[in-house]
């Protein structure tokens, strides 16, 4: 069984200083609640690897907003212009990464790989101080494993095992990002007892998955 | 009159065939959905995990986990398939979308595309546009032919690049030009539109076959 605990227990948990890896695209599929109470605790110097920062008020745009974070790794920022601005006035180190990029270097994270190789960003701004590779007479630039103190993920349905179901488009980066951090935290919707979530339905095995949120009271 | 951005909507829809998996971007080519015809078999990507991508959904009926790229409530069509990033991404890397529809800032004589930043000015990142542009079947650029009547076509890109990679075919209001290994070579002009007015909105050399008919525009 895993332990269940509440959003400010959660936040209690992360010091500043932390690199979180944080679900979601533009806010959907994002661990909302958690992210309030990052809030509320009001850490310092966060370094977040997530896809966006979603927009001002919404998600990890709120971290944005209250300078909680200092460095972010990410593949667009374009619909928040706070993160520009901080980007722009060098409050807050952005590094931007190509979006399937970014996936395989967390995948690599997660996965025991020593990064992977890509087509991608070769020839751009991108491949800045990056290695190309050459193999077989074929340029690749070299994309490095990323990983995390925390990964806080989002799931539409966790069991009390961990388990994780995804639903839709909220799915994204979560189940890749359940793999890549020292600690993973899942806020579910809901969550149900064990053998509900149908072994098939199952995208993220519950042994991977540290600690769930607990529900929302009602 | 068809306004600039609908003549581009319009003239790359016929880009799309049966059976196409494709990917538009955010703003202008999001419209070329709108006049593609029903029932012809298309499927929309978009990066944030789903393939079969449908409209807009009535309001009440959002459903807070199924958006597009952009964040905007979608619906799926039936038969539709949602997956995570790095599947996603792998659709797009892995040869398995045949169309990319993106804007551009400005796409020069090789063929490449600038569409992602404006140092100093604006930095969006560049979220899934290098691997759309290194990894899509085909990629054609839906932009107008000027910004502030400067030049978008030009003889090579001032801003930073999107990937080394020659794009397949660029649709604006005033042309449609195909970049090849010869150059940019004018392949249609706008309705009522002369090849000398483009030449004037274009700072880039164009390859000027002799007879260059105007766009076909069938109109519902």
């Amino acid at each position: 069984m895993k332990k269940s605990i509440s959003p400010t227990n959660a936040a209690a948990m992360i010091p500043d200083g932390a690199t979180l890896m944080i679900g979601g695209f533009m806010g959907v599929g994002s661990p909302h609640r958690l992210i309030d109470a990052i809030l509320v605790a009001g850490r310092r110097n966060l370094t977040v690897i997530a896809n966006d920062t979603a927009r001002p008020g919404v998600g990890i745009g709120k971290m944005i907003a209250a300078g909680l974070v200092s460095r972010v790794v990410a593949s667009h920022i374009g619909l928040n212009p706070l993160t520009q601005k901080g980007m722009l006035s060098h409050e807050i180190e952005v590094e931007l990464v190509p979006q399937g990029t970014l996936a395989e270097r967390i995948r690599a994270g997660g996965f025991g790989l020593g990064g992977v190789l890509t087509k991608t960003g070769l020839g751009t701004l991108a491949a800045e101080g990056q290695r190309v590779i050459e193999i077989d007479g074929q340029q690749w630039l070299y994309a490095s494993p990323l990983r995390a103190d925390f990964a806080l993920i989002h799931a539409d349905r966790a069991d009390h095992g961990g388990n994780l179901a995804y639903q839709l488009t909220a799915t994204n980066f979560n189940p890749v990002m359940a793999l890549a951090a020292d600690t993973v935290i899942c806020e579910a919707r809901e969550i149900v007892p064990v053998g509900v979530i149908p072994p098939d339905s199952v995208t993220t095995p519950g042994v991977v998955v540290d600690l769930l949120i607990e529900r929302a009271a009602a | 009159m068809m306004s600039p951005q609908e003549v581009i909507q319009r003239r790359v829809a016929l880009e799309l065939h049966e059976g196409n998996l494709v990917n538009l971007g955010i703003g202008l080519p999001t419209g070329v959905c709108r006049y593609v015809p029903q029932g012809s078999g298309l499927l929309f990507q978009s990066e944030n995990g789903i393939v079969g991508m449908g409209e807009r959904p009535p309001e009440g009926m959002e459903d807070e986990d199924l958006t597009d790229a952009g964040g905007s409530f979608v619906m799926a069509v039936p038969g539709a398939a949602t997956v995570d990033s790095p599947l996603s991404f792998g659709l797009i890397r892995g040869g398995h979308l045949d169309v990319t529809v993106l804007g551009g800032l400005q796409v020069d004589e090789r063929g490449y595309l600038a569409n992602w930043m404006v140092p100093g000015k604006m930095v969006p990142g560049m979220g899934g546009a290098m691997d759309l542009v290194s990894g899509a079947r085909r990629v054609i650029v839906a932009m107008q032919h000027t910004a502030n009547g400067l030049p978008k076509i030009v003889p090579e890109c001032t801003l930073p690049i999107t990937a080394m990679r020659r794009v397949t075919l660029i649709v604006t209001e005033l042309a449609v030009i195909e970049p090849t290994a010869s150059g940019l070579c004018l392949r249609e002009r706008g309705k009522g539109v002369d090849v000398e007015t483009i030449q004037k909105s274009t700072s880039a050399r164009l390859v000027i076959p002799k007879v260059v008919p105007e766009m076909p525009m069938p109109i519902d």
